[in-house]
């Protein structure tokens, strides 16, 4: 059983929470991600991990409210347990090389690229971040970003806060001014990657997509988070959990990741709404 | 009394019954049928069905205190060689081990040995309340790789010896293959449960959600006090065909459907999902291939088929598992391949829900030519005679390849062409103290050969430890 030390809410719908799990804490770097199951009868689910404290043992992760499992989290106190926690998993974001690097995050993707900007600015590179959102309601960790950041642009769709409209807007302008990146790191939503992948494709600058599929044990055991990369002509299939998650955005099949990742959709609402009804009868 | 020529038949659940719950097929003999079965024995001389056991259970010795009523007794006899014997009991394939050396196999059927070692294990399960006497500590600590069958025999003859052993599992439950993936109907879970209890009770820590690799390291045992480590960290990475339409959602590896069935049981209620219902393709001939196509059956497909490219003389399953697939309706269709997983796609509405899901498989016919490398008739396709199997999941049970987290972690820990750990006789791998066996080693096998080579690798290690 692992132990909740903290827990905050960031928005109405995104919690961070820091988790005891002192040999996790050892080893996890940027990049990397953890699963966790809330109780006996849970699912397993990963979560990228959003920063680590190695003096105190715990591990802080970021999550957004979307299904039967983050709600039965997010239903949990600090001080409670949860009952299984294991990583870190997969492998840490590449560092090696980059002085200059473009950090664009979206939505809760945000609390994963956090940890990736913040191991750049202490490797001394420039960073230069984007993060977008829906609207104001959802911004989060605009003052950690600030923190570690060269530069920040804030954007919402609505136009509620910030400037209006995609990251993409923003990193066009940048390439086409010239600006030079070592990298492009981006975190979020499938389809944000699969266009910032695009946006830089003209001007040839590296793309880092971080994966998030659906997955069970994180070890490479169940090969449910497979995906497939376009190389060289060829079609390769890797698994996120034990090959990535970052891959070369290039490479990945967005099309085909965004449907997977709608395979259980019908399956999830109903057991959302189960899981709702239950904490409104209790 | 002239002895039965035949085993005492097994009492099964009816198939049309069984096909629609998880329980256990076959239900075990009663004291009666298991007196009748053990007096077959004929305690010859040359006791050839010891040798055929891979963790040389004196099988005469307990049948023949079977014989005389003294079941705990017998129980005692099998655990002296064997730390699981009520899943051996169910798993193993005695067919082609112990009961195939037996004498009265010579003219008759031989003796039902497996069937008799679940008896045993069952009864003292239900029956003794007593907890096993921990042994003394002789002070020298152990780490232990995987909670598979290698890994907890290793553990449990270790503990006996007074080792202190620690078992690290990656998943959230002890018992790997046995809880993730040989199905309720044929291994209940509540018997590896007990059977880990067990070593417990002896002594032995287990410690889940580490992943050896990534959580700690093999080097980082040794720092850590550990004077030798045990590998059993099994078979790892699920083989696909590499065919198109393998990421159509709808298509499994078998490792990930028993997994959401088995570990976590969605195959009752839970919030794992699974694909339930319509028709099932299920790609391979083995054990597993086996288990994934009931498994569906029970989840409430209306049909199922098993897809082999070779002919039922070289179905790799167990008789008795392909038998009862049969019996429950799932159809064979043997000298089959696969050539093509096909999904809906509507053109006019890319937004359609049905996009990307399975609708068939593209199979052609085989026959048989020469044999090949490993001596079984290499299977070839007939031209022109491709058909479409309608169906709305596939499962791909083609076997795995060795994981590479401890391999790529550890230096100087060899490994052969295909990936698996390189060991001598011993299990000692190419590393000072470390030991491995099971499925790391050997590729995808049989529960028993892993517990052989967790038995010979505790004895390697006690040894050196000894020394």
């Amino acid at each position: 059983m692992y132990r909740i030390i903290r827990k905050k809410e960031l928005n109405p719908t995104v919690t961070q929470m820091e988790i005891e799990a002192p040999l996790v804490a050892k080893k996890a770097k940027p990049g990397q991600f953890i699963i966790l199951r809330v109780d006996g009868d849970g699912e397993r689910i990963p979560l990228t991990v959003a920063g680590v404290d190695r003096e105190k043992g715990t591990v802080k992760i970021i999550f957004q409210i979307v299904g039967a499992t983050t709600r039965k989290l997010n239903e949990k106190r600090e001080g409670e347990y949860i009952q299984d926690f294991v990583g870190p998993l997969g492998k840490p974001t590449e560092t090696d090389g980059i002085k200059k690097v473009c950090i664009i995050g979206g939505g809760v993707g945000c609390a994963i690229a956090l940890p990736v900007a913040e191991e750049f600015h202490r490797l001394g590179a420039r960073v230069v971040s984007v993060i977008g959102f829906r609207n104001k309601d959802l911004l989060i960790l605009e003052d950690e970003f600030k923190a570690c950041s060269d530069s920040l642009t804030v954007m919402t769709d609505d136009g509620s806060y910030g400037r209006h409209g995609n990251v993409t807007v923003p990193l066009k302008e940048m390439l086409d001014h010239g600006e030079k990146f070592d990298m492009i790191i981006t975190i979020g939503p499938l389809i944000m990657m699969k266009f910032v992948t695009l946006t830089a494709k003209p001007f040839g600058v590296p793309v880092t997509v971080s994966m998030n599929p659906i997955m069970i044990d994180g070890t490479g055991m169940c090969g449910g988070c497979r995906l497939t990369l376009h190389r060289d002509g060829q079609n390769v299939t890797k698994f996120a959990c034990v090959d990535g998650p970052d891959f070369n955005g290039y490479e990945v099949d967005f099309d085909e990741a965004m449907s997977r990742g709608r395979m259980y959709t019908d399956f999830e609402r109903h057991a959302y709404e189960q899981t709702c009804n239950l904490f409104k009868q209790a | 009394m002239a002895l039965q020529q035949k085993k005492h038949e097994m009492p099964t659940q009816a198939p049309e019954v069984r096909a629609h719950n998880f329980d256990e097929v076959a239900l075990g003999y009663t004291a009666e049928i298991a007196l009748e079965e053990a007096r077959r024995c004929l305690n010859c001389k040359n006791r050839p069905c010891v040798e055929g056991c891979p963790v040389n259970i004196d099988i005469p010795d307990f049948i023949s205190r079977i014989k005389e009523n003294d079941f705990e007794g017998a129980y005692g006899v099998i655990t002296k060689s064997s730390s699981l014997p009520a899943v051996c009991g169910r798993v193993c394939p005695q067919e082609t081990q112990c009961e195939s050396k037996c004498t009265m196999g010579v003219r008759f059927e031989p003796v039902g040995i497996g069937r008799l070692e679940r008896f045993v294990a069952d009864y003292h399960n239900e029956n003794c309340k007593k907890a096993p006497q921990k042994p003394q500590s002789n002070g020298h600590r152990v780490a232990v790789i995987g909670s598979g069958p290698s890994g907890l025999t290793c553990a449990g003859d270790l503990a006996k010896k007074g080792y202190k052993v620690t078992v690290f599992e990656a998943l959230h439950t002890a018992g790997g293959v046995l809880v993730y993936g040989i199905p309720e109907f044929r291994l209940p879970k509540s018997i590896v449960a007990k059977e880990v209890d067990t070593l417990k009770q002896l002594g032995v820590d287990v410690e889940t959600n580490v992943v050896i690799g990534k959580t700690l390291t093999v080097d980082e045992l040794f720092d850590m006090g550990y004077e030798a480590i045990f590998i059993g960290s099994g078979a790892g990475l699920p083989n696909f065909m590499n065919i198109p339409g393998e990421s159509l959602k709808g298509v499994y590896s078998a490792n990930e459907f028993l997994t959401r069935s088995n570990l976590m049981k969605a195959y009752k209620d839970s919030d794992t999902p699974i694909m339930k219902g319509g028709s099932v393709a299920v790609v391979g001939g083995g054990n597993v291939a086996m288990d994934a196509a009931r498994t569906a059956l029970r989840l409430g497909a209306e049909k199922v088929y098993i897809v082999y490219r070779r002919s039922i003389e070289e179905l790799p399953a167990r008789a008795e598992e392909v038998e009862h697939a049969k019996e429950e309706g799932i159809e064979f269709r043997l000298l089959c391949n696969p050539t093509e997983i096909l999904g809906y796609n509507n053109e006019n509405d890319p937004r359609d829900p049905k996009n990307g899901f399975v609708t068939g498989m593209k199979c052609v016919k085989m026959q048989l030519g020469e044999p090949d490398a490993s001596g079984r008739r290499r299977p070839v396709e007939i031209p022109g005679s491709d058909f479409t199997l309608d169906v709305d999941t596939v499962i791909m049970a083609i076997g795995t390849s060795p994981n590479p987290l401890i391999k790529s972690t550890t230096d100087g820990l060899e490994v052969n062409r295909r990936g698996g750990i390189v060991v001598n006789e011993d299990g000692l791998t190419s590393r000072k103290g470390v030991y491995a066996g099971g499925d790391a080693v050997t590729g995808a096998a049989t529960v028993i050969s892993a517990m052989g080579a967790g038995k010979v690798a505790a004895a390697a290690i006690d040894k050196y430890l000894s020394e």
